[in-house]
């Protein structure tokens, strides 16, 4: 029983970390390069649209 | 034709999908590329994501396949190029947490991609075992053996040995590690 409960222990502090890591990447924000990409590929749906 | 688009919700899932790569690939300008053309692929084939459906895992399904064909083409195991672990330890306050925070780190790179991957999806980015398995195209049995063999593996790497484990069961760390929770992403 102990056994699982250090598994348990252990489990808990690799998914803190885990977690951490993570939402640090997620704070980063997202460079412009992306907010770019899509406003080009709406621009590009639009004028297909205009042609149609 | 419905009234909402379905492709007005990706910017929602970047920051997830940019979490998720860089985690697994360890390297920032890949990690980004890789996102770029899932973003293309799921913009040009949005009529394929079916409404109603989690847009997370039709992104997630599409940025893993583009690792993995990415992988294969240059067919060799992708390096630290721009040092976006290292370099990002190297700028953090030398607090209580570092140490252990930077074994984590390396232990994680460490890790077999396949395990890696797992353990991100389950453990990091909240998506059930079932999900997982679909998006890996595996086993939901494969799916929970991948995530317990990357903790164990991790355990070991980090030396989290037995009596360590346990001190971090006492009520200070708890609270400690329950106030930094991040339960949703």
């Amino acid at each position: 029983m102990t056994g699982q409960r250090q598994d348990k222990a252990r489990e808990g502090v690799i998914d803190e970390n885990l977690k951490r890591v993570y939402h640090e990447a997620m704070e980063e924000g997202i460079p412009d390069r992306f907010k770019d990409l899509l406003e080009q590929l709406k621009r590009q749906d639009a004028d297909q649209e205009a042609k149609r | 034709m419905s009234n909402a688009d379905p492709r007005d919700e990706l910017v929602e899932h970047l920051p997830a999908m940019r979490a998720f790569a860089i985690s697994l690939t360890r390297n920032g300008s890949l990690a980004d590329d890789m996102v770029q053309d899932t973003v293309v692929k799921a913009w040009t084939n949005i009529e394929k994501f079916q409404p109603g459906t989690n847009m997370r895992a039709w992104l997630f399904t599409i940025l893993r396949n583009t690792y993995y064909s990415s992988r294969r083409k240059s067919n060799r195991e992708v390096s630290d190029v721009d040092g976006v672990f290292t370099e990002g330890l190297a700028e953090k306050p030398a607090h209580d947490g570092h140490l252990q925070m930077m074994d984590f780190r390396e232990a994680l790179a460490k890790l077999k991609v396949e395990q890696r991957e797992a353990l991100l999806l389950i453990g990091a980015s909240g998506f059930s075992y079932e999900e997982a398995a679909e998006m890996c195209g595996v086993a939901v049995g494969t799916i929970k053996s991948r995530t317990n063999r990357a903790r164990a593996q991790l355990a070991e790497l980090m030396g989290l040995k037995e009596d360590e484990a346990m001190e971090m069961t006492d009520d200070a760390t708890m609270s400690v590690l329950s106030a930094s929770r991040v339960s949703n992403f």
